[in-house]
């Protein structure tokens, strides 16, 4: 253990911040939403390429059977999360804001919904290679929010190689309890998934790192990895983002990835643990990714909740089952409330990267906006050491030169630094604003 | 007095002495030959460096006329007899381009789209378009928040009332600014021969369409059938110009909603637009 370590209180990365937690859901288990009649799924909701449908209008199809198949390698696959029929393949509203085309299914009303074992499903003498190509069958996507397609992180580049295999199982974010829920009732699960991973990328130990107010999970995780030395479960201060890859592994390792790098270079491949139980659920049943966990909460929502919702259910029909919206509703996001993105409707489905569904009577940023006082307290926040009282300046400036030599790509966009800006200033919407110019630049060259 | 000041002072004046004849020697030989008409050109260009006529500013410009690559009639900003001016002192064709001018593909101000959300954040259209696509239920059409207006630097763009960017004719240079700002991408430069304007980039149809905004085109297809054989067909649920010179202005009379007009000066402009029916109607 290093140095740094052995002198700091709780193992955690320097800076960040601490937000009041709302983990009020924590104590609620897991439960199935109810099938409905329709779901909707659109062809793009992971990062790469959209897939590519395989079905017709008309055609019957299975619960857990492929509906549209990867096209490209940082692509994946789509499933249907009912048996029942194909209704349509149309554009419909998309979370982020631009219609896209999406394969509507209609549920068989007399389907029992049983999902067959897969014959095909992953063993132990599976080989790593064919291990990439099923989990892109199963269309498993990273499950923490970026819905990155989990088959490529299970490929270690050549001439690389992974000593380290590291869950997040810290959920830093505000309200949201699905990860917790996970790992307290499917603690075997995720040591299972991990265990596929380690071997599968040829790490010698696998860690876990949860904040230390989830101790319940914490102490499942452990009882369930008894078996082996191989795998700890690492406690970390509750602090955010600590589960942004970067943060992770320097509370856990004490490295720190160097700007325009991969976790890779370092010998360490991190994942959601909920990734994890998705893999470990692909393995025993041969289950492709038609649902998922995700938080229902916020002071608008009447019956908070942690959901396993089958994917394309919409938001709608998701918050209605938690007893609906109150009328003085003013904000809906999906995601974190620090990360998450505000919505405009509600008739949009839930797609594989969501991790919960919060809604607001008070919206949070309501206040105005004031001059920058140069308290420099966002810079005491920012995880990766960036200025973002500067950047903001350059943002409004579209300086996209200046803002490429500041950084500006190294930020992450965790808004640490807007909730701590006493002046009100939205300064990850300009992070963002000035991130999309230094893309803008760099695609234009 | 010590010798050291002299020696001192000898070397400074070797030094200068040494230094004065190489420039002078090298003035001499290596001169570039500049043709002095260059200079008199550039006093007669308006000096924007705008860079509307497609060279680095108006010394690329000046160069470019002298040596005869392009005509003065290229410079958009200058008066008619600024050009006619530059001409007679080249010897040149005037060689007149058509004008053009930027126009906006959306006409959905705020009360023809429907709003659905609230947007709070920095006030700008790149800004908003990075939530979720902004507060209006066109993820499509203008933000209304005046990007072009601010990027304009020939004062030729202002916001109306209805949060719509209004391109004063006379104004526009056809620089190009608007166009690169709009996180959209609504702005085209048209030459001023074209009136017929498609004003909407909604992909959907119908129904669906007509939900959104007021003026949004629903994919009818009238226009195309009004306009001769090919001159404008549907594609993606909108029409697309291919023959602007051979269609009238009873090509949009018939479009239910006024996605599709033809405008002859400022878009938006002071009086009333007249949507399809109404103007067929007044044509009697």
């Amino acid at each position: 253990m290093g140095l740094r370590a052995m002198l700091s209180r709780a193992q955690t990365f320097r800076h960040g911040i601490h937000p009041a937690e709302h983990k009020d859901t924590a104590t609620l288990p897991i439960e199935r939403m109810p099938f409905v009649d329709e779901y909707v799924l659109p062809l793009s909701q992971h990062t790469g390429a959209p897939s590519r449908p395989l079905v017709v209008v008309g055609q019957k199809v299975r619960r857990g059977e492929m509906i549209a198949a990867p096209d490209g390698y940082i692509s994946t696959a789509l499933h249907a999360p009912v048996t029942g029929t194909v209704a349509a393949i149309e554009v419909r509203p998309h979370s982020r804001g631009v219609p896209s085309p999406a394969i509507i299914v209609r549920i068989d009303p007399f389907a029992s919904q049983r999902l067959e074992i897969d014959a095909d499903r992953p063993t132990a003498e599976t080989t790593p290679k064919e291990l990439i190509e099923r989990v892109q069958r199963a269309g498993l996507v990273g499950m923490g929010g970026a819905a990155f397609p989990s088959h490529v992180k299970l490929e270690v580049p050549e001439g690389k190689k992974a000593r380290f295999v590291i869950l997040n199982g810290c959920e830093c974010e505000p309200y949201l309890t699905c990860d917790h829920r996970l790992m307290l009732e499917r603690a075997d699960a995720v040591i299972t998934g991990l265990r596929i991973l380690m071997r599968q990328v040829g790490a010698e130990r696998g860690y876990i790192g949860v904040e230390r107010n989830k101790e319940d999970a914490a102490a499942a995780l452990t009882a369930a990895a008894v078996d082996g030395g191989d795998i700890d479960v690492i406690r970390l201060e509750v602090k955010y983002p600590q589960g942004a890859e970067k943060m992770l592994i320097d509370a856990i390792l004490h490295r720190e990835v160097p700007s325009g790098k991969l976790p890779i270079d370092l010998e360490v491949v991190v994942n959601n643990v909920g990734t994890a139980a998705a893999l470990a659920d692909l393995a025993a049943t041969g289950k492709p990714m038609i649902e998922r966990v995700l938080t229902v909460a916020g002071n608008a929502v009447r019956r908070p909740a942690n959901l396993m919702v089958p994917l394309g259910t919409l938001v709608q029909q998701v918050l209605d089952h938690c007893g609906g919206l109150r009328p003085e509703t003013r904000q809906v996001i999906l995601g974190g409330p620090m990360m998450g993105a505000a919505q405009k409707a509600l008739d949009i489905p839930v797609l594989k990267g969501i991790s919960g569904i919060l809604a607001f009577t008070d919206p949070v940023a309501q206040v105005e906006e004031e001059p920058c006082i140069r308290c420099g307290r966002c810079l005491a926040a920012c995880p990766v050491f960036l200025n973002p009282s500067r950047l903001a300046l350059l943002a409004r400036a579209q300086a996209a030169d200046v803002l490429a030599t500041h950084h500006m790509m190294d930020c992450m966009e965790c808004a640490s630094c807007s909730y701590v800006c006493p002046s009100n200033i939205p300064l990850v919407h300009l992070m963002r604003l000035g991130k999309a110019a230094v893309r803008a630049q760099k695609a234009a060259r | 007095m010590d010798s050291a000041v002299f020696i001192a002072a000898a070397i400074m004046t070797g030094l200068a002495a040494f230094f004065g004849l190489l420039l002078a020697g090298a003035n001499r030989w290596l001169r570039v030959q500049e043709d002095p008409r260059v200079e008199q050109v550039e006093t007669l260009l308006p000096g924007t460096n705008c860079g509307a006529c497609g060279q680095p500013g108006c010394r690329g410009f000046a160069e470019a006329l002298v040596l005869g690559t392009v005509t003065p009639g290229g410079c958009t900003v200058s008066t008619a007899d600024g050009i006619r001016g530059i001409a007679d002192f080249l010897g040149v064709d005037v060689g007149l381009q058509v004008r053009r001018v930027a126009r906006l593909h959306c006409a959905g101000g705020t009360s023809s789209v429907r709003m659905v959300a609230d947007y709070r954040g920095p006030s700008s259209c790149r800004a908003a378009h990075l939530v979720n696509g902004g507060g209006r239920a066109c993820p499509w059409g203008c933000l209304g928040l005046g990007d072009c207006d601010h990027a304009c630097s020939f004062g030729a763009i202002h916001m109306n009332d209805e949060a719509l960017p209004v391109v004063a004719v006379d104004l526009c240079t056809a620089c190009n600014d608007c166009v690169a700002v709009c996180p959209l991408d609504l702005f085209t430069l048209e030459p001023i021969t074209n009136p017929l304007l498609v004003q909407c980039r909604n992909p959907l149809s119908g129904e669906a369409a007509r939900a959104v905004c007021r003026v949004a085109c629903d994919a009818c297809g009238r226009c195309a059938l009004d306009a001769p054989e090919g001159a404008v067909r549907m594609e993606g649920g909108l029409p697309h110009i291919y023959a602007p010179e051979q269609t009238a202005a009873s090509t949009t009379a018939r479009c239910p909603t006024g996605a599709i007009r033809w405008v002859t000066g400022d878009q938006f402009g002071a009086t009333p637009v007249l949507l399809g029916i109404e103007a067929a109607i007044t044509h009697g």
